[in-house]
C-alpha cells in the first residue's frame, strides 16, 4: 500500500479524533481567549472526564448520564482552580498547575489503579475506533459530530445572554466591568468551570474511542487544544467573523491538527518525537503576532522615501 | 445625597514608601450639585473618587450615597449607585465587543445577570437613538468593536454607559485629560449636556482652572489630601483663577504647583 493509500485508510480515525478534541478545544477558547487566562487545569480534567466515564460505564451507568456526570466533575475541577485565582489570589496558571496535580491523584482514586479499559464488545459504548468506517448512526464521526454542532448552539445561546456578556466583559476588562457592577471573581470561576466541563467531557468521548482512560491520557492535553485554537484561527480567522462560526474554526482547527499529525506518522517520522514537534509548532504560532507587532514597529520607523 | 465622613487613606504603611493620600475628608453634595476638582499632584483627587468608587479599602471614616453606607460594599456592588468615566479612554469600555453589546452592559449595572439575551431587539433601537446624542456618527456603526473608535469617541461612550441607568453619582477622573483640545471641549459639551438633562450628581476631577471655574455650581481644591478651598454659588460664578490661586496659597500656606494645571491654564 503506497503512503497516499495508508493515509487515506487512516483519515476517518483522525478526523474522529480531531472532533473529539474539537470539544476540548472548545473549552481551552473559552479561557484562554474569551476569560484571557491560561488555564492549565485541562491536563487533569481531561483525565478526569475519561475516568469518570469509564467506571461509571463500568458499574452499569446510563452512557448519556455517564457523559453529563464526566461534565460536572470537569465543572467541579474548575471551580477549584477559580477559587484558587480569586479567593486565595494564587496566579492563574499556578493555580491550574496546583488542580492538575492534586486531580492526578483524584483520578488514580477515581480509577483505583493508573489505567482501566473498557471493552466494546462487553459493554455497550457511545463511540468506539472499530467503528469509524461503519455507514451507521453510532460511527464516531457522525455521534461526536452531532454533539459538536449542539454544544456551539448551546455555546453560542449561552455567551448571547446577560450571564454569557457578563464573562465575555470580564475577560475583556476587568476595570470596566467591575465599574458595570459586574462581580469579575465569580464570573471568573464561571468561565474556567464550563471551559473544564467540556474538556471532561471530551476527555469521556475519547476514553470510550479509544476503550480505555488512563491517568497520564490528558498529558499535554493544553498543547493541543491551544493548537487546535491557533490553526483554527489561522485558517478561517478572516472567513468566520461570527460566534459560533468561530468555535466550529476551532473544532476544524483540531480536526486539521490531527489529520497533519497522521500525515507526518505515515511519512515515517518517529512518534516519540510528536510531543516535541507539537510543542514546537504552538511556540511559533505564539510567536507571529508578537513578531509581527515588532516587524511592524520597525517598518513605521523607516518610511519610504524618506528624506 | 453623598457624604463623605472623615475618610483617611494610607498607602503603604510603615513602609519608606510610605503616602498619605487621603488625611480626613470631610464632603457632602446635595441632589444636583456638579463640583469640580483641582489640585496640584498627588493632592488626593484621583484617590477619593477611587474610594467614593471602591477601587480599594479606606483606613477610616465611611461613605454615604443617598442613605446607604457602602463604606464596606465591594467595587461591583457599588456600581449600583455610580457612574464613572475614567482618564484613560482604555478603561472604560470593552475593546473587543460591539458599541451595543457594551451599552448593553451598561444598562444591566446593578441588576442581576440572567439567562436572558444580553441585548434585545428593542434595546438597539434606543441606544441608536441616544447614541444620536453623541453627533459622533457612532449610531450607525452598532455593531462596529469599541477598539477601532477614536480615544475621543471611547470617552464619549462611556460617558454615555455611565449615565445610561440614571446614577446617584456621576465620577468623572480627568475624562477629558487624554484627550486633544478639540475633542476634550466637546466630550466636556456632552458631558454638560448629558448631566444637565438628567440632573445628577457629578464629581469631575480636571487639571484646566478654566474648565474648573466655568462648569458646575461648586468647586473645590484638594492639597495634600485635604479639601482646602470650598466655593460655591454666586462666589464660584465671579470667581477667577488669580483669585482661586490667592484663595489656595491662603488656605495651604504653600504655593501652587502643578506643571499640568499652570500650563494648561
Amino acid at each position: 500500500m503506497g503512503i497516499f493509500e495508508q493515509l487515506l485508510n487512516a483519515i476517518p480515525g483522525s478526523v474522529s479524533q480531531g472532533l473529539i478534541w474539537g470539544i476540548m478545544a472548545i473549552g481551552v477558547y473559552i479561557t484562554y481567549r474569551i476569560l484571557d487566562v491560561a488555564d492549565l487545569t485541562v491536563d487533569g480534567s481531561f483525565a478526569t472526564g475519561g475516568a469518570v466515564a469509564v467506571v461509571l460505564i463500568l458499574n452499569g451507568c446510563d452512557l448519556w448520564l455517564a457523559m453529563l456526570l464526566a461534565f460536572i466533575a470537569g465543572l467541579i475541577a474548575g471551580a477549584i482552580t477559580g477559587l484558587l485565582h480569586t479567593f486565595m489570589g494564587i496566579p492563574p496558571i499556578l493555580a491550574g498547575i496546583l488542580t492538575q496535580l492534586s486531580l492526578y491523584s483524584i483520578n488514580l482514586k477515581i480509577m483505583g489503579k493508573a489505567n482501566q479499559s473498557v471493552n466494546v464488545n462487553q459493554t455497550d459504548l457511545l463511540v468506539s475506533l472499530r467503528w469509524v468506517k461503519e455507514l451507521a448512526f453510532h460511527n464516531p464521526l457522525i455521534t461526536v459530530g452531532i454533539v459538536l454542532a449542539v454544544l456551539i448552539a448551546v455555546l453560542y445561546w449561552f455567551f448571547g445572554t446577560e450571564m454569557g456578556c457578563a464573562i465575555r466583559a470580564t475577560g475583556a476588562n476587568l476595570n470596566m466591568s467591575r465599574a458595570q457592577g459586574i462581580n469579575t471573581s465569580l464570573n471568573k470561576v464561571l468561565g474556567i468551570m464550563l471551559s473544564n466541563g467540556l474538556v471532561a467531557f471530551s476527555g469521556a468521548f475519547l476514553a470510550q474511542y479509544q476503550g480505555f482512560a488512563d491517568v497520564k491520557m490528558g498529558q499535554g492535553a493544553i498543547v493541543i487544544g491551544l493548537a487546535a485554537v491557533i490553526i483554527g484561527e489561522a485558517l478561517f480567522g478572516r472567513l468566520f467573523k461570527n460566534f459560533a462560526l468561530r468555535l466550529l474554526a476551532v473544532a476544524f482547527g483540531s480536526v486539521i491538527y490531527y489529520i497533519v499529525i497522521q500525515a507526518v506518522i505515515t511519512m515515517g517520522l518517529d512518534a516519540n518525537l510528536l510531543k516535541l514537534l507539537s510543542a514546537a509548532i504552538v511556540a511559533v504560532f505564539l510567536a507571529i503576532p508578537h513578531w509581527k507587532r515588532q516587524y511592524g514597529a520597525r517598518h513605521i520607523r523607516r518610511p519610504k522615501g524618506g528624506k | 445625597m453623598l457624604d463623605i465622613i472623615g475618610v483617611e487613606k494610607t498607602f503603604n504603611p510603615g513602609t519608606i514608601n510610605e503616602k498619605k493620600a487621603l488625611n480626613g475628608i470631610n464632603l457632602h453634595l446635595d441632589e444636583g450639585d456638579f463640583v469640580t476638582v483641582i489640585g496640584g499632584n498627588g493632592a488626593g483627587k484621583s484617590t477619593m473618587l477611587n474610594m467614593i468608587a471602591g477601587v480599594y479599602p479606606v483606613d477610616c471614616g465611611s461613605i454615604i450615597v443617598d442613605g446607604t453606607d457602602v463604606t464596606r460594599l465591594p467595587e461591583y456592588k457599588r456600581a449600583k449607585y455610580l457612574g464613572r468615566v475614567f482618564q484613560d479612554p482604555m478603561t472604560g469600555t470593552a475593546a473587543d465587543m460591539q458599541i451595543e453589546e457594551n451599552l448593553a452592559l451598561a444598562a444591566r449595572r446593578g441588576k442581576r445577570r440572567t439567562l436572558f439575551p444580553g441585548i434585545t431587539a428593542k434595546e438597539r433601537k434606543e441606544y441608536k437613538e441616544l447614541l444620536k446624542i453623541l453627533d459622533l456618527g457612532l449610531e450607525e456603526r452598532l455593531t462596529a468593536k469599541v477598539g477601532l473608535l477614536s480615544g475621543g469617541q471611547r470617552q464619549a461612550l462611556t460617558l454615555l454607559m455611565a449615565t445610561l441607568k440614571k446614577p446617584k453619582v456621576l465620577l468623572l477622573d480627568e475624562h477629558t485629560a487624554a484627550l486633544d483640545p478639540k475633542t476634550a471641549r466637546k466630550v466636556l459639551d456632552i458631558t454638560e449636556e448629558i448631566v444637565e438633562k438628567n440632573s445628577l450628581m457629578t464629581i469631575m476631577i480636571t487639571h484646566n482652572m478654566a474648565d474648573a471655574i466655568r462648569v458646575g455650581n461648586r468647586l473645590i481644591m484638594m492639597h495634600e489630601g485635604r479639601i482646602v478651598v470650598d466655593v460655591k454659588g454666586e462666589e464660584k460664578k465671579k470667581l477667577t483663577i488669580e483669585q482661586l490661586l490667592q484663595m489656595f496659597e491662603k488656605s495651604s500656606g504653600d504655593k501652587f504647583t502643578s506643571d499640568k494645571v499652570m500650563l494648561s491654564k
